[in-house]
C-alpha cells in the first residue's frame, strides 16, 4: 500500500516526518518497506521571469529569451514553446540542474545560439503529461524562489507492507487511525477544495431492487454481492483533475486519468473502498444488476482484453449483458469518456472468496480485487458514496438525480465480541488495567458496550476490521496498542516437556560427526530435480521442467556438485549429504520418505606433501570400501557390507539391500580423477549402547601364513575358513598382502594372512599355537586345496 | 708382558681415563675394546691375572683395579651419551623447520547445520527437545489445522508446491498433498501425540515456490519452537526469546518485538535483534537501521490448540520460527544464498574454519 505523507498530514492536520511515521507504524505492526521522495528532481528548479523574447536567427520555431532567476545574471535561454511570453513567470532549471527524467542541463549551443538552462513544461517536471507548452506560473513569488517553496509539492511515498489481516490499512484513513493513536490526537477527512461540504442525502435503503435517477438497480446474486449502493449524477464535465486531486492519485502511484476516475481512485485510497463510475448513456435499460455470469458470456475489460466469463463469477450487467467483473475490473464499453455527462456511481461489497476465485481464474489483479479479497467495510458504503459525490461535484460539477439507493437484502451488523480481562492477563502475562483496555479498543474504532460485570466486556468491533472475530483478536489489539516492548521480559519457571529428543536427530548428528571425521564436507542440495527413477513423484506446479520431480536418490545431485567443483578447477572433492528422498506411495497419499546418506570421493587420497615429492595417489575402490563400511556402521549398524554383481552392497538382516557403493559416471574434464560414491538408508532404530569388554592383559602371539591361492577362492572365504579352523585361541585374522608375479603360477595369487592368538587367562606357549596353525593348514589343504607358498 | 707389574699397569691406564671425555665416536669404540674388551682389553687382562698374585698383593691390586674398571665404564657411558646428544643437536640444526607439516583431509558440517545445532542446543538448555516430521504433508496439516482460512490472501504468503500423488484430491480441498511450507505441521503432530506440557524445537527443511535469487531459495531450513502449558504467557515468550538472542549473539544483544500476522499465532510478533556487526549504530548488514529481523513468533492461536484437542481455555503457549540460512548468511557475511547449495569445496573449507 502506497501512502502519501501529505495526505496523512491532511487528515491529522499536523506536519509529519516520514521516518517518524515509519517507526510509529512499525511499532504498531505495519512495516514501511521504503520511503520514496516524490519529485526528487525539482529541488534545483526556481521561479523565473522572462524579461524579453526575441526570434532565433536560425530557426523559425525557436525563440531566444532573457531569463531573470533572481541571481542578477540575465540568462540566455533558447525556448521552443509557442506560449513563452515576456513578463510571465515560468519554472526554470539552471545549468547543472537534474530534472526528474534524469536529464542534467548543460550550457550548449542550439542552432548556433547559446542556451543556459531550460524553461520547463509540466511533463518535464514530472507533473503530468501536459507538453503543449511551458508551465506558466501564476504566483507573486520573486524570481529565484525555489519552485517547491511556491508550489508545495514536496511529498514522500511510504510503501507500507500491509499484512493480509489488516485491509483497513489499505486506505489512508486506516493508517491515520493508527497514527492518531500514536500521537494521541484526533483526525478527520481532509476538506475537499471547492466544496461546501458533503451534500448527499442519506441513501434510501432497499432490498434486492430499486431505482435511482431512472436507473434500475438490482442484486440477483446476494451471496457474491450482499450490498450495493448506487447514485446517478447528471451534467458532469469530464476533464483534467485539479492540481490537488492529481497530486493525490499520483502520490500513491496511480496515473491521473480524468476528474471522475481520479475521484473514485482518491476515495479508494482514502477509505479502502473501490468504486466504479459508468456512463449512464451507455447503460442498456438503463439498468445495473449484480448477478452471476451466464454460460458463454464474454466481456472486453478496461484493459482492452476480451475475456470469457464463468458462471461462478459475479458480474455487473446492464439489460444487455455483463459490463464488469464484480470487484475485479470494469468493462471498456460503459467506461467514462470525455463525452460523458451522466454518471452512475457504484459502491458495492463483493464477497472476498468470490473475487479471489474470479481474479485467479481470469489472471487479472487490480487495486480493486486486492482490496475486495481482503475485505472492505460492509457497513461504510454511505460514507464512501457521500465522499465520492462531494469530490465529483467539486471537480466536475453535476447534480444528483434523485436519492441514491442502498440495496442490502440481508441486513447485518458488525460482530459483538466478549472480552474477559482475566483472559487478557492469562495470555499476556500481566494485568492490563480496565481503563487502558477500553482506551485501546476505542482507539481502533470499537464500541465498548458494557462495563466489566460478570468479568467480561461486550465490544462491538468496527466494520473495517473483518479480522476481529474472536476474543483472542481483541487480546492482540490490547497487546499491540499497549506496546509489545512495554510488557515484561522474564524467564519464568516452566515445566519441561515429556517428549524426548526425536531419535532420528541423534542418529543424524552421529552420522555427520562420523563422516566429518572421515574428512568429508557436508552439503545440502535441492530435493527437486529431473525424473530419476520409476518411483519419482511429480510436482504439479514446478518452477521449471528441470526441477519437476522429487529426488529418489541423493547421489545424482552429489555428482552434479562434483562437476561444479571441477568447473571451478577443484580436483579433490569429498562430499556427503544427509537428506530425504521421496518414493511414490499409495494413490492420493503422501509419498514415502526415506532418510538417506550419500558420499562422493574424487582426487588425491591425502593432501600432497613434499616428503612424497608432491605426489599423492588418487582415491580408489579400497578407499571407497572403507568409507562405505564406516558409513554403513553409522547409518545402518545392523547391515553387512557384501559383494554383489561387481559392487559392494550393504545388506540388512534378512537380505534387504539398504546401500550401495560403486564407481560413478560423471561429466569429467581430462585432468579429473575417477569418482566413487555410496548411498545408504538411515535406519531410524535407536542405536544400541556399546558394552565394555575387559581389555586383554596377556600378550598375543602372531603367525603369518603366506598362501598360494587359486582363482575363485576369495579372501573372505579363506579368512572364514582360517577363523573356524583356528580354534578359540585365534583372536583375529587380517589380510596382510596380495602378491602376483614371478614365482606364482598363472591363475594364482599369493595371499598372506596374519593370525593373532591370545589366551585370556595365561601366556600362550608356542606349542599350542603351532598345533592350531597345523590344523588351519590341514583344513586349507584338504578342504580348499591351498598350500603354503614356497618362500 | 708377563713381567710388567700389575701396579705399574694400573698407573699406566689411569691417565687414559681422563682422555675418554675427549674421544670421538670411533676412538671411543677402539678405546673401549682396548681397555675393557673381553678378549684383549688391558684392564680385563689385568683383572684376569690377579689370580696369579699372592693373596696380600691380590687384595690391594684387585680393589684398585675394580675401582678403575668402574670408573672407565662410567666414563665410556657418559662419553657415549654425550656423543649421541651432540649428534641429535647437529641433526636438528640441519632440519628446515619452516617446511610444511604432513596434513590430512579434514571435513566439516554444513554452516547451516552448525547454526541449526547451535540454536537447538540453546533451546535444549531451556527444556526444549527436538521433534521432526515429514516434508510432504496434506493441505490440512500445513494450512487448515494451523488456522489458515480456506482460500484467503494469507495463503499468498506461502507459495506452495503441490505433488502429483494420484487419487482425487485437488489443491484447495484440504486433502491435496504438498511440500510443507513451514515446519509448523510438526507442532500439530506433537500436540496430537499426547497432553501438554509441550516444549519442542523443530528443525527441518521447508519448501516455497520461490525461484533462486541472492536471498531466496525454493528449499530452505527452518527452526520452529513450541511451548504449551498452563500459565504460559506473552511474558514467557519474550523472556525465552531474549535469553536465546543473548546466548546466540552476545550478552549485550537487545531485542524488540513488533506486531505482525501469522494465522496460527495471536498475538503475533516479529523479533528484531540489535545488529551483531555494528551493535546497533547502523551498518550495511542491518541496512542502517541497527536492527536485524530474526524471527516470527506469537501466542499459539486457540483455534490451533482446539484443532489438536488441547483445551484452549486451560492451556496457552507460544511458538516461534526462524530461518537458519538467513542467520548463517548474516553471521558469516555470505552475500548469496546459492553458495549454501552449491557444494563448492573452497566455500565449505572457509565455512569449516569459521566459528
Amino acid at each position: 500500500m502506497n501512502v502519501s505523507r501529505r495526505w496523512l498530514e491532511a487528515f491529522l492536520r499536523r506536519p509529519l516526518e516520514s521516518a517518524d511515521v515509519a517507526s510509529r507504524l512499525a511499532a504498531l505492526g505495519a512495516t514501511v518497506d521504503a520511503i520514496e521522495e516524490l519529485h526528487p528532481g525539482l529541488g534545483q528548479v526556481v521561479v523565473a521571469v522572462v524579461r524579453e523574447v526575441r526570434p532565433h536567427p536560425n530557426a523559425d520555431r525557436l525563440r531566444l529569451c532573457d531569463v531573470d532567476d533572481g541571481s542578477g545574471t540575465a540568462w540566455n535561454v533558447v525556448c521552443g514553446a509557442p506560449n513563452v511570453t515576456a513578463g510571465s513567470k515560468y519554472p526554470f532549471a539552471p545549468v547543472g540542474a537534474t530534472l526528474p527524467g534524469g536529464l542534467t542541463l548543460e550550457k550548449r549551443k542550439i542552432r548556433g545560439e547559446v542556451s543556459e538552462g531550460m524553461l520547463c513544461s509540466a511533463r518535464e517536471l514530472g507533473l503530468g503529461q501536459e507538453h503543449d507548452g511551458i508551465l506558466e506560473l501564476t504566483t507573486e513569488a520573486a524570481p529565484g524562489t525555489p519552485f517547491l517553496e511556491v508550489f508545495d509539492l514536496a511529498d514522500e511515498r511510504l510503501v507500507v507492507d500491509v499484512t493480509p489481516n489488516r485491509p483497513d490499512l489499505l486506505g489512508h484513513k486506516g493508517v491515520v487511525r493508527e497514527l492518531a493513536f500514536s500521537f494521541g490526537t484526533t483526525f478527520r477527512l481532509p476538506a475537499v477544495p471547492g466544496s461546501d461540504g458533503p451534500a448527499m442525502p442519506t441513501p434510501v435503503r432497499a432490498g434486492a431492487e430499486a431505482t435511482t435517477g431512472g436507473v434500475r438497480v438490482a442484486i440477483e446474486d446476494p451471496i457474491g454481492c450482499p450490498r450495493f449502493l448506487g447514485a446517478v449524477m447528471r451534467g458532469v464535465r469530464v476533464g483534467a483533475s485539479p492540481e490537488w486531486l492529481r497530486a493525490r492519485v499520483e502520490a500513491v502511484g496511480m496515473r491521473s486519468i480524468n476528474n471522475i476516475v481520479d475521484a473514485t481512485n482518491c476515495v479508494m485510497f482514502e477509505l479502502n473502498q473501490p468504486m466504479h463510475a459508468y456512463d449512464v448513456a451507455r447503460l442498456k435499460g438503463p439498468a445495473v444488476i449484480a448477478r452471476r455470469a451466464r454460460a458463454g458470456e464474454r466481456l472486453t475489460t478496461l484493459d482492452g482484453t476480451d475475456r470469457a466469463l464463468a458462471p461462478s463469477m459475479t458480474v455487473i450487467a446492464d439489460a444487455d449483458g455483463a459490463i464488469g467483473v464484480a470487484g475485479v475490473m470494469g468493462g471498456a464499453h460503459s467506461e467514462v469518456s470525455p463525452e460523458t455527462t451522466d454518471l452512475f456511481l457504484e459502491c458495492a461489497y463483493f464477497e472476498p472468496q468470490g473475487v479471489r476465485a474470479a481474479r485467479r481464474q481470469l489472471g487479472l489483479s487490480s487495486e480493486a480485487s486486492y482490496r475486495f479479497e481482503r475485505g472492505v467495510d460492509l457497513w461504510n458504503g454511505p460514507e464512501v458514496l457521500r465522499r465520492a459525490v462531494e469530490i465529483i461535484q467539486a471537480t466536475a460539477g453535476g447534480t444528483l438525480d434523485g436519492e441514491p439507493v442502498d440495496l442490502f437484502p440481508q441486513v447485518s451488523h458488525p460482530p459483538r465480541i466478549f472480552l474477559r480481562p482475566s483472559r487478557v492477563a492469562q495470555v499476556l502475562g500481566v494485568e492490563v488495567a480496565w481503563d487502558a483496555i477500553e482506551r485501546y479498543l476505542v482507539a481502533i474504532g470499537a464500541t465498548v458496550v458494557s462495563k466489566p460485570e460478570d468479568g467480561r466486556i461486550a465490544v462491538d468491533v468496527p466494520g473495517w476490521r473483518p479480522d476481529l472475530v474472536a476474543e483472542i483478536d481483541l487480546v492482540e489489539e490490547v497487546a499491540r496498542l499497549h506496546g509489545y516492548d512495554d510488557f515484561p521480559t522474564e524467564l519464568r519457571p516452566f515445566r519441561v516437556g515429556d517428549l524426548p529428543n526425536a531419535p532420528s536427530e541423534g542418529i543424524d548428528a552421529a552420522i555427520r560427526r562420523g563422516l566429518v571425521a572421515e574428512g568429508l564436507y557436508e552439503v545440502q542440495t535441492l530435493p527437486l530435480g529431473p525424473e530419476d527413477g520409476p518411483e519419482s513423484v511429480r510436482l504439479l506446479n514446478p518452477l521449471s521442467a528441470e526441477e519437476g520431480f522429487m529426488r529418489t536418490a541423493l547421489l545424482p545431485s552429489l555428482v552434479r556438485q562434483v562437476e561444479g567443483n571441477w568447473a571451478a578447477h577443484t580436483r579433490d572433492v569429498r562430499l556427503f549429504e544427509l537428506g530425504t528422498v521421496f518414493l511414490r506411495g499409495e494413490a492420493g497419499m503422501p509419498p514415502r520418505e526415506e532418510r538417506r546418506v550419500a558420499g562422493v570421493l574424487t582426487g588425491a587420497r591425502e593432501p600432497a606433501h613434499w616428503s612424497s615429492a608432491g605426489k599423492s595417489p588418487d582415491v580408489d575402490h579400497w578407499d571407497l570400501r572403507a568409507l562405505f563400511e564406516a558409513a554403513a556402521a553409522l547409518a545402518y549398524p545392523a547391515s553387512m557390507v557384501q559383494v554383489e554383481g561387481g559392487e559392494w552392497v550393504a545388506c540388512a538382516p534378512g537380505g534387504r539391500i539398504v546401500g550401495r557403493a560403486r564407481a560413478l559416471e560423471a561429466d569429467a574434464p581430462p585432468w579429473a580423477a575417477a569418482v566413487v560414491g555410496f548411498e545408504i538408508l538411515v535406519d531410524a532404530i535407536p542405536r544400541s549402547t556399546p558394552a565394555f569388554v575387559a581389555l586383554p592383559v596377556n600378550p598375543a602371539v602372531t603367525r603369518d601364513l603366506s598362501l598360494l591361492v587359486p582363482a575363485g577362492a576369495t579372501a573372505a572365504d579363506l579368512g572364514e575358513a582360517i577363523r573356524s579352523a583356528g580354534g578359540r585361541l585365534l583372536e583375529a585374522v587380517v589380510v596382510l598382502d596380495e602378491y602376483r608375479g614371478s614365482g606364482v603360477p598363472a591363475g594364482h595369487r599369493g595371499l598372506a594372512f596374519r593370525l593373532r592368538y591370545r589366551a585370556p587367562d595365561r601366556t600362550l606357549r608356542d606349542k599350542e599355537v603351532d598345533a592350531s596353525v597345523t590344523k588351519v593348514l590341514k583344513v586349507l589343504r584338504e578342504r580348499h586345496g591351498i598350500e603354503l607358498r614356497a618362500s | 708382558m708377563a713381567e710388567s707389574h700389575p701396579q705399574s699397569l694400573l698407573d699406566a691406564l689411569r691417565p687414559r681415563l681422563a682422555a675418554v671425555a675427549e674421544l670421538d665416536a670411533g676412538a671411543l669404540e677402539a678405546e673401549q675394546i682396548a681397555v675393557l674388551g673381553r678378549k684383549s682389553g688391558a684392564l680385563t687382562a689385568l683383572l684376569r691375572s690377579l689370580a696369579t698374585l699372592p693373596p696380600e698383593e691380590r687384595r690391594a691390586v684387585g680393589a684398585a683395579a675394580n675401582e678403575l674398571r668402574q670408573a672407565f665404564e662410567a666414563a665410556f657411558v657418559a662419553r657415549s651419551d654425550a656423543l649421541v646428544s651432540d649428534a641429535a643437536t647437529a641433526t636438528v640444526a640441519q632440519r628446515d623447520l619452516t617446511m610444511p607439516g604432513r596434513r590430512r583431509w579434514v571435513g566439516a558440517e554444513h554452516p547451516v547445520t552448525k547454526v541449526v545445532d547451535e540454536i537447538c542446543e540453546i533451546f535444549h538448555g531451556l527444556g526444549f527437545n527436538r521433534a521432526v516430521g515429514p516434508e510432504a504433508e496434506t493441505e490440512w496439516m500445513n494450512f487448515g489445522a494451523l488456522n489458515f482460512p480456506a482460500d484467503h490472501p494469507a495463503m499468498d504468503m506461502h507459495d506452495t508446491f503441490y505433488l502429483d500423488v494420484g487419487g482425487d484430491a485437488r489443491p484447495g480441498d484440504g486433502k491435496a498433498v504438498l511440500l510443507r511450507t513451514h515446519t509448523s505441521p510438526v507442532q500439530i503432530r506433537t500436540m496430537m501425540e499426547g497432553p501438554p506440557p509441550y516444549r519442542v524445537v523443530i528443525p527441518g527443511v521447508v519448501y516455497r515456490k520461490d525461484p533462486f535469487d541472492p536471498s531466496h531459495a525454493p528449499v530452505f531450513a527452518q527452526i520452529e519452537g513450541l511451548a504449551v502449558d498452563e500459565g504460559i504467557s506473552f511474558v514467557d515468550l519474550k523472556g525465552t526469546l531474549l535469553h536465546f538472542a543473548r546466548q546466540f549473539f552476545s550478552t549485550s544483544t537487545k531485542v524488540r518485538f513488533r506486531p505482525s500476522f501469522f494465522p496460527f499465532t495471536e498475538p503475533s510478533a516479529e523479533m528484531d535483534v540489535s545488529c551483531d556487526l555494528c551493535g546497533g549504530s547502523g551498518c550495511s548488514a542491518c541496512k542502517g537501521t541497527g536492527w536485524m529481523e530474526i524471527l516470527g513468533c506469537g501466542m499459539v492461536h486457540p483455534k490451533v490448540l482446539e484443532n489438536c484437542g488441547v483445551d484452549a481455555e486451560r492451556y496457552t503457549g507460544f511458538a516461534f520460527g526462524m530461518g537458519p540460512q538467513r542467520i548463517a548468511m548474516q553471521r558469516y557475511g555470505i552475500p548469496d544464498i546459492r553458495l549454501l547449495y552449491e557444494g563448492d569445496m573452497r566455500f565449505l573449507d572457509q565455512m569449516g574454519r569459521a566459528r
